[in-house]
């Protein structure tokens, strides 16, 4: 199938997935416009695949007029290699969700809003990754942040939460909308053309193209959830439906690191080298900051919204590496650091999937979201558990995972530049790989709290106790299992299958010669090699003479079953009494406080009688957000303060109303007549 | 103390603990299992002790008397534990406390019930605290009498245990 | 396959030596404090009694319990084989690359957390979070002292790093070396969870970081459990002795050359170990919350060894 036919292919499932989900009865629905999204997923997968083996030949124009003679270019869909590996994504990701969404969507996420928002979503992101203008980029984004909105707000009667998630997430996103309208319109005034190949040719530079750059990437970096324009994401991600969810974090925000690679890559490369140490600061500075946010949240969710934005800071981090080497004439290396983005992208993309995917299977057992009350999944989900402790694995870049795979060839990039000739690099590279390791360690305890806390031990409140069954005899929980299964695989697999998947992006990036793989492993070029299927062969090869010793001793000396576990022989054990995650991240509140800033609130009440003894005491501790607390929430009421003042223009005289109109008319006409 | 005084210190005092008496005959009575032999872990169990057995263990496991030379060592959690070392009567609420604390206990094991108290309740017998002796409740393998018992038996009847 | 037999005897030897390293540092220890010790057989002894014992498991508890333990071993056995102790040959296909080294050894530090948190006990919760806290905090150490040691030799992979140190006495006594191996050193006090980080004998559970993880396992459970951590000490002290004195250690199959280094690594790792156990006996555990401060220092040690192995290539 080549590129075309599957874009086709999408839109027409698309129509078709509407249309299921309008006519279709509530008890069916899911099921069928289900399987139409599940088809312009499949239909995603191939465009993308298409688009990465064949170099694009026919592509999709849509011949626009518009009035007065504006110089817009017909609409191209033509998917670059690049695009097309985004277009995997984000097919593969919005299949596995639409698997998932079969058997979970409930309410109002699987009403006739919920599951043709989802379609128009798929489609949306799509077009984005094979846009070949500016219009029909915007017209996709646009899609994808209208159709994401009405999706975030399925749940808005439940939840007053929903309301002003959905309000944080529109504003920011129609903001980031602007920013990238501003920056095309700026870009296509210079190369008086919209297709993007026109503009990547006409190699602006100066004021209007370090204008239009940084107006692009605070767009992209907005959609992306870089710190710090991150605030929506922990805010929006969790109060959506769990495959709404999956989507938004494994798909939606990898195109702002799509519009990031192509801005620096493609459309504006000469005045991206100035701006390598900024990119480089925004990819680390998210990572650090978002993982630090996600260690010490106790709300599941939360912590996976966290992770994204850390996640994405790692791609964006790469891809800052890769500049700044690349500026550094150490052209090698740089293409690994490449290779390694892309990597990252894709690895978080199947991790995260599962995820959400597990945590949505978590909530609908048992309605909680909060780790601290839940505990004990390990033996009424087993399925979950497996897919939840893999995605955390590879999450936590451990062996042998796709995160693993991923963040090894970033750490190759960063360790084999060569920072003895360069300041820059001296300083850039080593200040990096510190905080990429921190970034790691906390990533490694967020995700054994988050496994630990929701799985083992005990239930830590009622309803986990007595969680809804994770199988039933009916289709639906068939499908959540295999949606999870699919992206647990896909975790494994792509960390087994790094050589040729990295040698596929090496392609796609036009590089040649740096990445190879052999026996299914990864070799760069004169820096190292990475063979997963050996390092598995070495560890099972070990694993085998231990079990056979367990095996043999099992038989002499059996285990013996008790009824508690040791707590020095108490006799009121409780699970109450068991670590929370709250608890557990404790320490790292206290250790890093300076820069979490809890608040802490303890009330003291003392007895009527006597003004000594105490009768109650209340401690309360909360961390927020303090980009929130300190950016943004002086900013919005800063704006609601302007908008006061600006009410008193509107005094209702029509005599001033006419005035403005008359000043409207002479300023226009002095401009256009001058 | 700064190190190079704690230096001197060390180099001066040498080493401090008694020589070791000659080797006890094994003992009568409850054969010791021989998977225990060399290596021994000893979980204390206070069931209602005037602390006075806990001072002479703890000088049996300091440096003068060193019983970890023949393989004993004390360990936290009785998971972990060949021995436990009960002293003291058992009064009424430590009843199930060392009930569950044996339970914990993985098989081969042992228990030492050390001072009079453990063995009969000594002086503390009748008293409206007091629920019984050790061997009321759990099968006592090992006894060390002396009200306190002296750190010498303590270590002989932990070296009957380990055989060194 | 002589790669693969030299990693073969390299294992028998550290997993035969292990036992022996612990038993060293006790005794040192022991006779510092003025008593006799045990003697330095008393851990072979001690695994030999555990092997013995019947493993529990408490209504409520999962298959963690079983299996936690094993992926330690095997984490354990996995990084014994792969860190330059006794040859400097590697399995085919597998290079001893830093990341994959430090990922493996990751993989055994989450084991043995999620078994902590599957106790279901407030002991098991609270080593587990303070364990995987300090991982945390030790990682940027780790990653940057080897990437300080690397610079010079242009390869993560330690058995290149070893071989090209070993070849060059000058690369060794560096201020960069030199500041790298002092910070590598805390770090594996870290990792092991010796003085000052840690105390590996105490029995107040409210100060114990790895032994609270471990109080619900009994029997082979706990055999396999202390003898991962006790491979994971010597496959640490034998890298760090192994980057600070790069030589001895057997290239080739040639049988002189592999009893050379296998006198060489326990010679080395003996003394390295016994020096760690004196200085112990002069040290107090550190507060918990200044834990950080110390490793925050080492990090600073690490990132001034980068620079200077910047400035003297």
């Amino acid at each position: 199938m080549t590129a075309v036919g599957g874009l086709l292919t999408a839109f027409t499932l698309t129509a078709l997935a509407v249309v299921l989900a309008i006519v279709v009865p509530a008890r069916q629905r899911s099921l069928a416009s289900g399987g139409a999204s599940l088809g312009v997923g499949v239909a995603g997968i191939l465009t993308g695949v298409a688009a990465i083996t064949s170099s694009p030949t026919a592509v999709v124009v849509i011949p626009v007029a518009l009035p007065a003679g504006i110089g817009i270019d017909p609409l191209l869909l033509s998917p670059t290699p690049l695009g097309g590996v985004f277009c995997v994504v984000v097919g593969g990701v919005g299949a596995v969700a639409a698997l998932y969404g079969m058997g979970y969507a409930h309410g109002p996420a699987a009403s006739r809003t919920g599951w043709s928002a989802f379609a128009v979503f798929l489609l949306g992101m799509l077009l984005v990754a094979s846009a070949g203008d500016v219009v029909s980029f915007l017209l996709g984004w646009e899609t994808m942040a209208i159709a994401s909105t009405v999706l975030l707000l399925a749940d808005h009667a439940a939840r007053p939460a929903v309301r002003s998630a959905a309000v944080w997430y529109a504003v920011m996103t129609h903001l980031s909308f602007l920013s990238l309208a501003t920056g095309f319109a700026l870009l296509a005034s210079r190369a008086h053309s919209t297709t993007f190949t026109t503009i990547a040719a006409a190699h602006v530079t100066g004021p209007t193209g370090i204008a239009a750059f940084l107006a692009l990437l605070l767009g992209f970096a907005t959609k992306a959830g870089l710190v710090p324009l991150h605030v929506w994401l922990p805010r929006a991600h969790p109060e959506a439906p769990s495959h709404v969810s999956a989507v938004m974090s494994a798909a939606m925000v990898k195109l702002g690191v799509y519009g990031i690679i192509v801005l620096t890559s493609t459309w504006l490369p000469e005045v991206s080298r100035w701006f390598s140490l900024l990119v480089l600061a925004l990819g680390v500075l998210s990572g650090a900051y978002g993982i630090l946010q996600a260690s010490i949240t106790s709300d599941l969710k939360r912590l996976l919204a966290y992770s994204t934005t850390e996640n994405v800071g790692l791609a964006v981090t790469a891809v800052g590496v890769g500049m700044l080497l690349a500026n550094a004439d150490q052209g090698p290396v740089a293409d690994v650091a490449l290779v390694a983005a892309l990597l990252l992208v894709v690895s978080h993309a199947a991790f995260k999937t599962v995820l959400f995917l597990g945590a949505g299977t978590i909530l609908q057992a048992t309605g909680e979201r909060d780790l601290d009350r839940l505990g004990g999944l390990i033996r009424t989900h087993p399925v979950t558990t497996w897919t939840f402790g893999i995605a955390a694995m590879g999450a936590a870049a451990l062996p042998v995972t796709s995160g693993f795979a991923a963040e090894w060839t970033l750490l190759q990039a960063l360790v084999h530049g060569d920072g003895r000739a360069n300041t820059t690099l001296a300083l850039a590279l080593p200040v990096t790989l510190g905080l990429m390791a921190l970034t790691i360690g906390l990533g490694l305890l967020t995700f054994v709290k988050a496994f630990g806390t929701a799985f083992l031990a005990r239930p830590r409140s009622e309803a986990a106790a007595s969680p809804a069954p994770e199988f039933t005899a009916r289709p639906s929980s068939a499908a959540r299992g295999l949606a999870q299964v699919i992206g647990a695989a896909a975790v494994i697999g792509l960390g087994l299958a790094v050589g040729p998947v990295a040698t596929t992006f090496s392609s796609v990036l036009g590089y040649s010669g740096t990445v190879t793989s052999e026996l299914g492993g990864l070799r760069l070029v004169t820096i190292g090699v990475l063979d997963p299927y050996a390092l598995a062969l070495v560890g099972l090869g070990l694993a085998l003479p231990v079990a056979l010793l367990v095996l043999v001793i099992r038989r002499r000396v059996p285990r013996r079953q008790t009824d508690v576990a040791w707590g020095c022989g108490g006799v009121r054990t409780s699970p109450r009494m068991e670590y929370t995650a709250t608890s557990y991240a404790e320490p790292l509140v206290r250790v890093f406080g300076e820069a979490l800033r809890p608040t802490r609130s303890l009330e003291v009440s003392h007895l009527e009688e006597d003004h000594v003894l105490e009768n109650r005491v209340a401690f309360a501790q909360e961390v927020t957000d303090i980009v929130e607390d300190r950016w943004y929430a002086p900013a919005a009421s800063w704006l609601r303060v302007v908008g006061d003042q600006a009410r008193r223009v509107q005094n209702g005289s029509i005599h001033r109303y006419l005035g403005f109109s008359f000043a409207a008319l002479v300023l226009v006409l002095v401009v256009t007549l001058s | 103390m700064n190190p190079l005084r704690l230096l001197r210190l060390i180099a001066r005092t040498g080493r401090f603990a008694e020589p070791a008496p000659p080797a006890p005959t094994p003992a009568t009575g409850t054969p010791v299992p021989h998977a225990l032999r060399g290596s021994v872990q000893v979980r204390h169990v206070d069931t209602g002790s005037c602390n006075g057995c806990e001072i002479e263990i703890g000088a049996a496991f300091g440096g003068v008397y060193d019983v970890e030379r023949y393989g004993a060592r004390l360990v936290a959690s009785p998971r972990h534990a060949d021995v436990l070392a009960v002293t003291g009567v058992v009064t009424h609420n430590m009843v199930e406390p060392l009930l569950r604390t044996v339970e914990a206990t993985p098989r081969p094991r042992l228990v030492v019930a050390i001072g009079d108290c453990a063995h009969n309740c000594g002086l503390f017998a009748g008293a409206y605290g007091v629920a019984g002796s050790v061997s009321d409740f759990v099968d006592v393998d090992v006894e060390v009498p002396g009200c306190p018992p002296r750190p010498e038996a303590i270590v002989e009847a932990l070296r009957r245990v380990t055989g060194r | 396959m002589t790669a693969t037999l030299l990693v073969l005897w390299q294992m028998v030897v550290a997993t035969a030596f292990t036992p022996l390293l612990v038993g060293v540092m006790r005794q040192v220890r022991a006779r510092l404090e003025g008593r006799v010790g045990p003697g330095v057989l008393q851990p072979y002894r001690d695994v030999r009694k555990l092997l013995a014992k019947e493993p529990l498991r408490a209504e409520g508890s999962s298959l963690l319990l079983i299996a936690a333990p094993l992926v330690l071993l095997t984490s354990s056995l996995m990084v014994v084989a792969l860190v330059p102790l006794v040859t400097t040959a590697t399995v085919p296909a597998v290079p001893n690359d830093l990341f994959v080294v430090v990922s493996i050894l990751l993989i055994g530090t989450v084991a043995l957390a999620l078994l902590g948190l599957d106790a279901g006990t407030a002991f098991g919760g609270m080593g587990s979070s303070r364990h995987m806290m300090i991982a945390a905090l030790v990682e940027p150490t780790v990653l940057m002292s080897v990437y300080a040691l690397s610079v010079p030799v242009g390869s993560s992979t330690l058995s290149k790093i070893v071989v090209a140190r070993g070849a060059d006495v000058s690369r060794v006594v560096t201020p960069a070396g030199l500041l790298a191996v002092v910070a590598l050193v805390v770090v594996v006090l870290a990792e092991t969870g010796r003085l000052p980080v840690d105390n590996p004998s105490t029995h107040l559970e409210l100060t114990m970081i790895h032994e609270s993880m471990i109080l619900e396992s009994a029997g082979r459970d706990l055999a396999w459990l202390e003898v991962g951590s006790w491979l994971r000490l010597t496959a640490l002290l034998g890298l760090v002795v192994n980057l600070a004195l790069p030589w001895g250690l057997a290239s080739d199959g040639a049988p002189i050359g592999l009893l050379v280094a296998v006198a060489a690594l326990v010679a080395k790792v003996l003394v390295a170990g016994a020096l760690v156990a004196a200085a112990e006996v002069f040290m107090a555990k550190v507060r918990l919350f200044k834990v950080p401060e110390l490793l925050a220092g080492s990090f600073v040690l690490a990132f001034l060894a980068v620079t200077a192995s910047y400035l003297a290539g």
